[in-house]
C-alpha cells in the first residue's frame, strides 16, 4: 500500500509542477493575476508531495519491504538502518527521487524569499522551475520508477554496494545535488529576465545570493566526494578526473564565473548578456551531467545497466530546455543595453578576464570529457582522455586566473591604473616571489611547479590581506578594529573564498611534491622507514561488521621514541555482494596524514601494504571548505536582506544600468 | 555524483567474467627504480577493466597481471616508450590515458589554447572599442533621488 | 544578430554527437591485432600437459580461438552455441584456457561439452596479455594464414553468430 502511496504522490506532483509552469506562465504573459497566483501554492503543493514520496520509499528501505524492485536491489535486511535510508540514493531511481525533491526544497524557498519580488516575475521563475520539475518527474514515473513492485516479492534485499556503504554516502549525494539543482533557481531567474524582458541590475542582484548558495552546496559536495574517494578507494588519490567527476566539475566552474560576472552585473550593469548566458550555461551542464551520467555514453557509470531508453528521454528534455533557453537568449538578448563603461584595466576588464579562463577551462574539460566519444562517433578510433590531459590543459589555464584573482580585488572599477597597482603589490608580490622561490629549496625539493604552486598560494594570502589593509587600516593601526568591522558580509565572504584557494593550492603543491609512499611485503613484527616514521607491521585479525566480515590488520606508527597512533586498516568482505573491499586507515593531522591500506596477504602471515606520509594533503579540502564558508557569508550579507524590505529597487527595475554607471563615476 | 564513478569501480568486479577468477598478487620488484618507473608509468595507463582506473589504482587482477608484465619488461631493459609500445600494440591508443598527438587529436590537444588566445584577443578588441559604444546617460532628477537613497542604504559597497 | 546564434548552434552539434552516442557501447575495445598475424604461443593442453598446442595448429583453416575459463559465468552463457557449432562442422574451435587451474577446466569440459578441437592451458595469463585479452570470454576468427580478422568481446549470442561471424567464415572459407 505505501509504495502505491508514493507512486501516487509522484503523480499528483507530476499535476501540480503542470500547474505551476502553466497558469503562472500564461498569466505573466497576458497579465493575469489570479493565474500568476497559482504559482506559490501549486509549488509549495508539490513539495509536500514529493515529501511524501521521499518519506514512502524511506518507509520501504526501513521496513525492508523487498516487493518494490528498488528496495530489494539496493538493501538488505542485514543493512544498518542509518545505510537503508541513505540507499535512498544509493542507485538511479532513488537519486533521481532526491533530484526532484531537492527541486521542490528550492521552489519552496523561492515562494518564501521572493516577497519582495514583482509577482510577474515570481510567477515567471516558478513556472520555469516547474518545467524543469515536469521533465523530471516525467522521465522517473516514465522510465525509471522508484516503486515499481517485484512480484514474487524477494526474500532478501541484494544489498547496497559496498563502496556505497559509508558516511560519506549519506552526505555527498545531498549536498552536490543542493548545489546541481540549485543552479536551476539562477538559471530560472535569467529565463524570466529574458522572457520578461527586464535584464538589469535588479535581476543580478535578486540571482546572486541564490547563485552564491547554490555554489556553495556544490562546492560542499564536490569536495566530500573528493575526500570520500580519498580514503574509501585505498589508494590516497583525491581526484581522477573521471567523467562523472567532471560532470560535477563543469557546473562548479562556469558556476564561479557566474558569482564572478553577477557581481559586475549588479555593481555596475555591464555584461548583462554575457552573465545571462552564464547562467544558462551553469545549469545546462549541471543537465548535461544527468544525461551523462546516466544514459552511458561514456565509460563510466552504468555501462552494465545501460539503458537507451532512458538516455533519450534525458537527451530530448536537455534538447528541450537548454534548445529552447539558447533559442530565447538569441531573440532576447540583442536588445539588451551596455552598461556602464570601463576602461581597459579595471576590475571589471579582470573579472571579464577571470570569466574568460574559466568559461576556456571548462569547455576543456567537456571537450576532453566528451573527445572520446565524437572520435567514436565519427568512427575514427577509441582513445581514453585521462588524468595526464586534463592537468597538462586545467593547469596552465589556471595560473593567469590565479594572477588576476590577486589583482581584481584590489583594482578599482571603472579604471584602475597598472603601474599604481604595481606599486600597492609590490610588497605582496616581492614576499610571494622570494618566499616561493626560496622555501622549495629548503624543504629539499626545487620544481618549477612546485615554485610556481607555493607562488599561487601566497600570491592570494598576501595580496588578500593587502586589500583587507587598504580597506580597514585607512585610518591606521589604532582603529583597524573599527575598520575590520565597518567591512560588510560580502567583503569577507569574497576574502575567504580566495583564501581557500590558496589554501586549497598549497595543499595540492605540498603533498604533490612532498608525499612519500611505499609499497612492500611485510611480516608480521616487521618495521619500516617512512618519512622520519617508523610503521611497525603487528599482523593481522579477522573482525565481525554487522553485514561483513573484516580482516584487520594493525600498524604502530612511531616518530623515534614517541608513538603516534595505531592504524588498523581492514579488507572487508560484505555477505552479499562478495567483492573485496579496501578501507584504508587514517591518522588525519592539520599538516600531515599518514595512510594505510592492506593490499593482499601473500605468505606465513606477510601482508602487502600501502604506506603514504601525505604533507598538508588536508588542505585540499580545507580550502573548499573556506570557500563554502566564504559564500554563506556573502550570501548573508545585509543589502540582501534589506533588498528583502525595501522596494525601491522592485520598483526601478531600469535604473540599474544607468545608475550604477553614473554611481561609479560620481565616485 | 561521485557515487556512480564508485559503482563503476564497484562493477568491475561485478560483471560475470570477472567474478571469480584466481586472485593475482603483485610481484613487486627488489629494484626500487623499477618499482619507480611502474608507478610513474602506470598512472598513464588505463585498466581495461576498471575502466575509469588507472593501471596503477586498480585492483582488478589484469591490472596486477599487467603491472607484473611491465616489471618484467623493464627488468629486460625496455624503455618507457617501449613499454608503451608494447601494451599499444596489445590494447591500442585506449590504453593510453594521455593521448598521442595526431592527425585525430590535434583539435583536443590545441583547441583549448587557442580559445584561450581567442578569448584573450576578442576580450582586448571589445575592451578597447567599448568606450565608443557606451555613453553615459545623464540622470533624471527622480532617478538622482532614488539614487541617492540607494547609496546611502548601500554604504558598504565596496 | 547572427553572433547570438552561436551558443544554439553549437549546442545543436553536441546533442546530434550524444544522441549517436547514444547508439555506441563504450566498453568495447577494438582490438589493434585485427589485420595482424595471431600472436604466436606454444602452451600445454587442457587435456593433456604433455601435449602442446601452438600457433602452427592453427594455420591452413579458418579457426575460431575462443577464450575461455571454468570460473567465467558468461562463458557458461556462450558454451551451448560453441558445442553446437562445433557439431554442425562449420569451423574449427580452439580454446585458450585463461588464469584457470586445471581440474576446473578439466571438470567444466566433462560437464557442459567440449566443443573444442583441443583448448590451450594459458595459467599465468601472458598468452591472454598478447592476444589483448581483457575481459572472458573473448572470440578470435582467424584465417587460414593465421591472421586475426575479427574479434567478439563478451559472450556469443545467436544474433552475433548468424550476422557478423558466420558469415564471415564462409567467407574467409571461400
Amino acid at each position: 500500500m505505501i509504495p502505491e502511496l508514493g507512486h501516487f504522490a509522484l503523480i499528483i506532483a507530476l499535476c501540480l509542477a503542470l500547474l505551476q509552469t502553466i497558469l503562472p506562465l500564461i498569466g505573466a504573459a497576458r497579465g493575469i493575476p489570479a493565474w500568476m497566483a497559482v504559482a506559490r501554492p501549486a509549488a509549495r503543493g508539490q513539495f509536500i508531495f514529493l515529501t511524501i514520496a521521499v518519506a514512502c520509499l524511506i518507509y520501504a528501505f526501513v521496513v525492508n519491504d523487498f516487493s518494490v524492485l528498488y528496495v530489494a536491489s539496493n538493501s538488505n535486511s542485514a543493512l544498518p538502518v542509518s545505510y537503508r535510508v541513505a540507499a535512498l540514493w544509493g542507485a538511479h531511481e532513488g537519486s533521481l527521487l532526491l533530484w526532484a525533491f531537492i527541486l521542490g526544497v528550492w521552489m519552496l524557498a523561492v515562494t518564501y524569499f521572493s516577497r519582495s519580488l514583482p509577482q510577474e516575475f515570481v510567477a515567471r521563475v516558478l513556472g520555469v522551475m516547474g518545467f524543469i520539475s515536469i521533465g523530471f518527474l516525467l522521465f522517473m514515473l516514465l522510465t525509471s520508477n522508484p516503486f515499481e513492485r517485484l512480484f514474487p516479492a524477494a526474500v532478501e534485499g541484494r544489498d547496497l554496494n559496498p563502496l556505497l556503504q559509508d558516511i560519506g554516502l549519506i552526505a555527498h549525494p545531498p549536498m552536490l545535488y543542493m548545489g546541481y539543482v540549485g543552479f536551476s533557481v539562477a538559471f530560472s531567474f535569467a529565463i524570466a529576465a529574458l522572457l520578461g524582458g527586464h535584464l538589469d541590475a535588479t535581476w543580478a542582484r535578486w540571482s546572486r545570493p541564490w547563485t552564491t548558495v547554490a555554489w556553495a552546496f556544490l562546492t560542499l559536495g564536490i569536495t566530500l566526494g573528493s575526500w570520500w574517494a580519498y580514503y574509501e578507494l585505498g589508494w590516497g588519490g583525491w581526484w581522477f578526473w573521471d567523467p562523472v567527476e567532471n560532470a560535477s566539475f563543469m557546473p562548479w566552474v562556469v558556476g564561479t564565473a557566474l558569482i564572478h560576472s553577477l557581481a559586475v552585473t549588479e555593481k555596475r550593469g555591464s555584461f548583462k548578456v554575457w552573465t545571462v548566458l552564464l547562467a544558462i550555461f551553469a545549469f545546462s551542464l549541471s543537465l548535461l551531467g544527468t544525461f551523462l551520467v546516466r544514459s552511458g555514453v561514456l565509460t563510466s557509470v552504468h555501462a552494465f545497466a545501460t539503458d537507451p531508453e532512458r538516455g533519450a528521454f534525458i537527451l530530448l528534455f536537455l534538447g528541450i530546455v537548454v534548445g529552447g533557453s539558447l533559442l530565447l537568449y538569441a531573440w532576447r538578448a540583442p536588445r539588451v543595453g551596455m552598461g556602464g563603461s570601463f576602461g581597459l584595466v579595471s576590475r571589471e576588464s579582470m573579472l571579464l578576464g577571470n570569466n574568460v579562463l574559466f568559461v576556456v577551462a571548462a569547455f576543456s574539460i567537456l571537450l576532453g570529457t566528451l573527445y572520446p566519444l565524437l572520435l567514436d562517433a565519427l568512427g575514427l578510433g577509441k582513445i581514453s582522455v585521462g588524468p595526464p590531459y586534463f592537468n597538462a590543459v586545467f593547469v596552465p589555464l589556471m595560473v593567469p586566473t590565479v594572477f588576476l584573482m590577486a589583482l581584481g580585488p584590489i583594482a578599482r572599477w571603472k579604471e584602475a591604473s597598472l603601474p599604481e597597482l604595481a606599486v600597492r603589490l609590490r610588497w605582496a608580490f616581492g614576499i610571494s616571489v622570494i618566499t616561493a622561490l626560496l622555501l622549495p629549496a629548503v624543504l629539499g625539493h626545487w620544481t618549477v611547479m612546485t615554485s610556481l604552486g607555493f607562488f599561487m598560494g601566497l600570491w592570494i594570502i598576501t595580496s588578500g590581506f593587502q586589500s583587507l589593509w587598504e580597506k580597514a587600516g585607512r585610518n591606521g593601526i589604532a582603529n583597524l578594529g573599527a575598520g575590520l568591522r565597518s567591512l560588510p558580509r560580502g567583503f569577507y565572504g569574497m576574502f575567504l573564498a580566495h583564501l581557500g584557494v590558496a589554501v586549497f593550492a598549497l595543499g595540492v603543491t605540498v603533498s604533490g611534491a612532498f608525499s612519500t609512499e611505499k609499497e612492500l611485503r611485510m611480516d608480521p613484527g616487521q618495521s619500516v622507514e617512512l618519512s622520519g616514521y617508523t610503521f611497525r607491521f603487528e599482523g593481522v585479525r579477522d573482525v565481525q561488521g554487522p553485514n561483513y566480515q573484516a580482516v584487520e590488520g594493525a600498524v604502530r606508527v612511531s616518530k623515534g621514541a614517541r608513538e603516534i597512533t595505531v592504524l588498523h586498516p581492514q579488507k572487508r568482505v560484505y555477505q552479499v555482494q562478495r567483492n573485496p573491499m579496501t578501507e584504508a586507515a587514517i591518522d588525519a593531522g592539520f599538516f600531515r596524514h599518514l595512510y594505510v591500506a592492506l593490499g593482499q596477504p601473500v605468505s606465513g602471515g606477510a601482508w602487502s601494504l600501502r604506506l603514504y606520509y601525505k604533507p598538508l594533503v588536508q588542505w585540499i579540502w580545507l580550502g573548499p571548505l573556506c570557500m563554502v564558508l566564504g559564500g554563506i557569508l556573502a550570501a548573508s550579507d545585509r543589502r540582501y536582506r534589506l533588498l528583502a524590505r525595501k522596494q525601491a529597487l522592485a520598483d526601478a527595475p531600469d535604473l540599474g544600468a544607468t545608475g550604477f554607471a553614473a554611481a561609479g563615476k560620481a565616485r | 555524483m561521485r557515487r556512480y564513478l564508485l559503482l563503476a569501480v564497484a562493477l568491475c568486479w561485478l560483471p560475470a567474467a570477472w567474478a571469480a577468477g584466481p586472485e593475482s598478487v603483485d610481484m613487486i620488484s627488489d629494484n626500487p627504480a623499477i618499482e619507480a618507473r611502474l608507478k610513474a608509468l602506470s598512472h598513464e595507463l588505463r585498466c581495461l577493466v576498471c575502466q575509469n582506473q588507472t593501471l596503477s589504482d586498480s585492483h582488478a587482477d589484469l591490472a596486477v597481471d599487467l603491472r607484473n608484465e611491465i616489471r618484467e619488461l623493464m627488468a629486460k631493459g625496455m624503455t618507457d616508450q617501449q613499454v608503451i609500445d608494447y601494451l599499444v600494440a596489445r590494447y591500442g591508443d585506449f590504453v593510453l590515458f594521455r593521448p598521442p598527438v595526431k592527425a585525430t587529436t590535434i583539435p583536443l590537444w590545441f583547441a583549448p589554447f587557442i580559445l584561450a588566445v581567442l578569448g584573450a584577443a576578442l576580450l582586448i578588441l571589445y575592451l578597447r572599442r567599448l568606450p565608443a559604444r557606451v555613453k553615459d546617460v545623464p540622470l533624471s532628477d527622480a532617478e538622482h533621488k532614488r539614487l541617492n537613497k540607494l547609496l546611502d542604504q548601500a554604504k558598504e559597497d565596496t | 544578430m547572427i553572433r547570438y546564434l552561436i551558443p544554439l548552434g553549437i549546442f545543436i552539434v553536441l546533442v546530434g554527437f550524444l544522441a549517436r552516442g547514444l547508439m555506441l557501447n563504450p566498453h568495447e575495445v577494438p582490438s589493434p591485432l585485427i589485420g595482424k598475424p595471431a600472436p604466436d604461443f606454444m602452451l600445454p593442453q587442457v587435456q593433456d600437459a604433455a601435449q602442446q598446442l601452438g600457433r602452427k595448429d592453427l594455420l591452413g583453416k579458418v579457426t575460431l580461438l575462443n577464450v575461455w575459463a571454468s570460473w567465467c559465468v558468461a562463458c557458461r552463457q556462450e558454451h551451448p552455441l560453441l558445442v553446437d557449432l562445433a557439431r554442425s562442422g562449420a569451423v574449427n574451435i580452439y580454446g585458450l584456457n585463461y588464469k584457470d587451474k586445471r581440474e576446473d577446466a578439466q571438470r567444466w569440459l566433462a560437464q557442459f561439452g567440449n566443443p573444442y578441437v583441443a583448448s590451450a592451458f594459458d595459467e599465468s595469463g601472458k598468452v591472454g596479455i598478447d592476444y589483448g585479452v581483457y575481459g572472458v570470454p573473448e572470440t578470435y576468427v582467424i584465417d587460414r594464414a593465421g591472421v586475426i580478422r575479427h574479434k567478439v568481446i563478451g559472450p556469443l549470442t545467436p544474433e552475433s553468430l548468424e550476422k557478423e561471424v558466420l558469415p564471415l567464415i564462409r567467407k574467409l572459407q571461400g
